[in-house]
């Protein structure tokens, strides 16, 4: 695809089959404390 | 569901519901927004005929017809306008184990910060207290036994100022470490500092406990010293600067964040995190303040252009400095595209009232740390049987993208899940309303990471 650089897999919905463990960092915790990013946490499922 | 947006030299499609980025052409750009406004599917043939009459003047025939064909592949492998079909996993927060707990150690605080929405460590409780080593104890036993089959167990140290009651931090962290031997779990503490007390024996014992650090300062010492003072006025950057800088580089410039607020005093807060990483500090995050708009250095609506443009002054030098190896990391740019959370954590993001809990110094447990002392969101005590009000955990279990009308078009919920639900409560009085201005700012701040993804990419 010469017009189209695609950077990622479609990862959103393989991660739903393995997904919901938990054991991940609360996206709180980290650093922001007072305003949400979700999508910079690191997944810790071994099994993913 | 697609986003497209243009930022510098790039043309950048999100596809909400896969997660997949795309950088295109110009051509391609106009043509997905064109097929995306007027409804078409690209697999049709009568889509490729209406594209090509469409840009019969600015693009070749052959052009639009291969960009169609590319578009359509695209589509076909679920890469753009894949349906959203996550919806049946929205009530897995329900009966969620409580993985994760804000402990507030200390309602003191050795400074007097202007914009404070703790209320100078008093959490609008008109007293300040410290927490006890029994109380912290307490919140161990209940995390462990409220666990369940979850191994990782989060604890923030957080005020106030917590090094006002250093001992009992050490005393629970302790204990924290007996229970993990008992119950096969592994703490992770984190603590917050205003950097003020923390001298070598401290920072030793932090380094050896905590796998995090979020050591408090805003940027500019002009800008730091106006709202991060002493009770005498004083401010406290040239006292921090330096114990911030040694801490920093005591953890091999991993494991911690300086972490600021941005205010209306400096809407130019890009020069700020620039500042910070000038002064060498490679983990960096500033905020946004959040409050209503009441006060002189509340952000407001009308502010929003001047935060934006800032916003892409910071993702632009973000990028030439990581492109030239000198990078530092802003933690809302690091968006993580392939390993990132799934789509579970997605839908409702930190878990406050049910995953995640806050425990007043007095041993009261609310949902976050930003509802302590707000007494109709109180969830229970340590102190009483220890069992958090039902019916207010279960409306924090079922708070997730789909129940907030407002996330249904927004491209962005899969990055925010659904933003911070203390803001939505606090500010517009429903934990299903998120706070607009927080949003517009979300939404900008995903463009920018997308940008730097595909600046970065090259």
């Amino acid at each position: 695809m010469k017009r189209i650089k695609t950077l990622n897999s479609a990862s959103l919905k393989k991660s739903a089959c393995k997904g919901g463990c938990g054991e991940c960092q609360t996206s709180c915790q980290s650093a922001c404390k007072t305003s949400c990013t979700v999508a910079n946490q690191k997944c810790e499922n071994d099994e993913r | 569901m697609i986003h497209t947006f243009k930022m510098f030299d790039k043309y950048i499609v999100l596809d909400v519901n896969s997660g997949c980025v795309h950088e295109v052409d110009k051509l391609c750009y106009d043509v997905i927004n064109f097929l995306n406004v007027k409804g078409l599917d690209p697999e049709d043939a009568a889509a490729r005929f209406k594209a090509i009459g469409e840009f019969r003047r600015e693009y070749d025939a052959d052009d639009v017809s291969e960009a169609v064909d590319d578009i359509a592949e695209l589509k076909k492998n679920d890469m753009l306008w894949a349906e959203d079909d996550f919806e049946y996993n929205k009530e897995l927060k329900r009966n969620a184990p409580v993985k994760a707990m804000c402990l507030h150690i200390s309602h003191d605080c050795n400074l007097r910060c202007k914009y404070c929405f703790a209320d100078e460590g008093q959490y609008h409780t008109g007293c300040r207290e410290l927490m006890s080593a029994e109380t912290g104890k307490r919140a161990m036993d209940y995390l462990v036994r409220n666990s369940g089959k979850r191994r990782n167990l989060e604890v923030d140290f957080f005020g106030g100022e917590p090094l006002m009651n250093f001992d009992a931090v050490k005393e629970i962290v302790e204990y924290a470490h007996e229970l993990e031997k008992q119950h096969d779990k592994v703490f992770r503490f984190t603590i917050t500092t205003n950097g003020i007390l923390l001298d070598d024996d401290k920072l030793d014992y932090i380094n050896r406990n905590m796998s995090n650090i979020v050591l408090s300062i805003d940027g500019r010492k002009e800008v730091n010293d106006r709202v991060r003072c002493r009770a005498d006025g004083t401010g406290c950057y040239d006292k921090i600067v330096p114990i911030f800088q040694k801490t920093a580089e005591s953890r091999n410039q991993d494991n911690y964040y300086v972490r600021g607020t941005f205010t209306r005093y400096n809407l130019d807060f890009a020069n700020d995190v620039l500042h910070l990483a000038d002064l060498g500090f490679k983990q960096i995050s500033v905020e946004p303040v959040v409050c209503g708009e009441e006060t002189d250095y509340s952000l407001r609506e009308e502010d929003l252009p001047r935060i934006f443009d800032e916003y892409e002054t910071l993702v632009r030098e973000y990028v030439r400095r990581k492109k030239e190896g000198s990078g530092f990391n802003f933690f809302h740019f690091m968006v993580d595209l392939d390993e990132g959370p799934c789509i579970i954590k997605r839908l409702s993001g930190c878990g406050c009232g049910c995953e995640y809990v806050a425990v007043a110094p007095n041993g009261d447990v609310y949902p976050c740390h930003q509802f302590v002392g707000t007494e109709e969101y109180k969830m229970g005590s340590l102190y009483d049987d220890g069992e958090l009000d039902r019916d207010l955990r279960n409306k924090f279990a079922d708070c997730n993208i789909y129940s907030k009308p407002d996330c249904k078009e927004c491209f962005a919920k899969f990055f925010c899940s659904g933003g911070c639900v203390a803001n939505a409560c606090l500010i517009n009085g429903s934990m299903n309303k998120p706070h607009k201005l927080s949003c517009e700012m979300m939404r900008k701040r995903v463009e920018c990471s997308l940008y730097a993804k595909a600046a970065l990419a090259e």
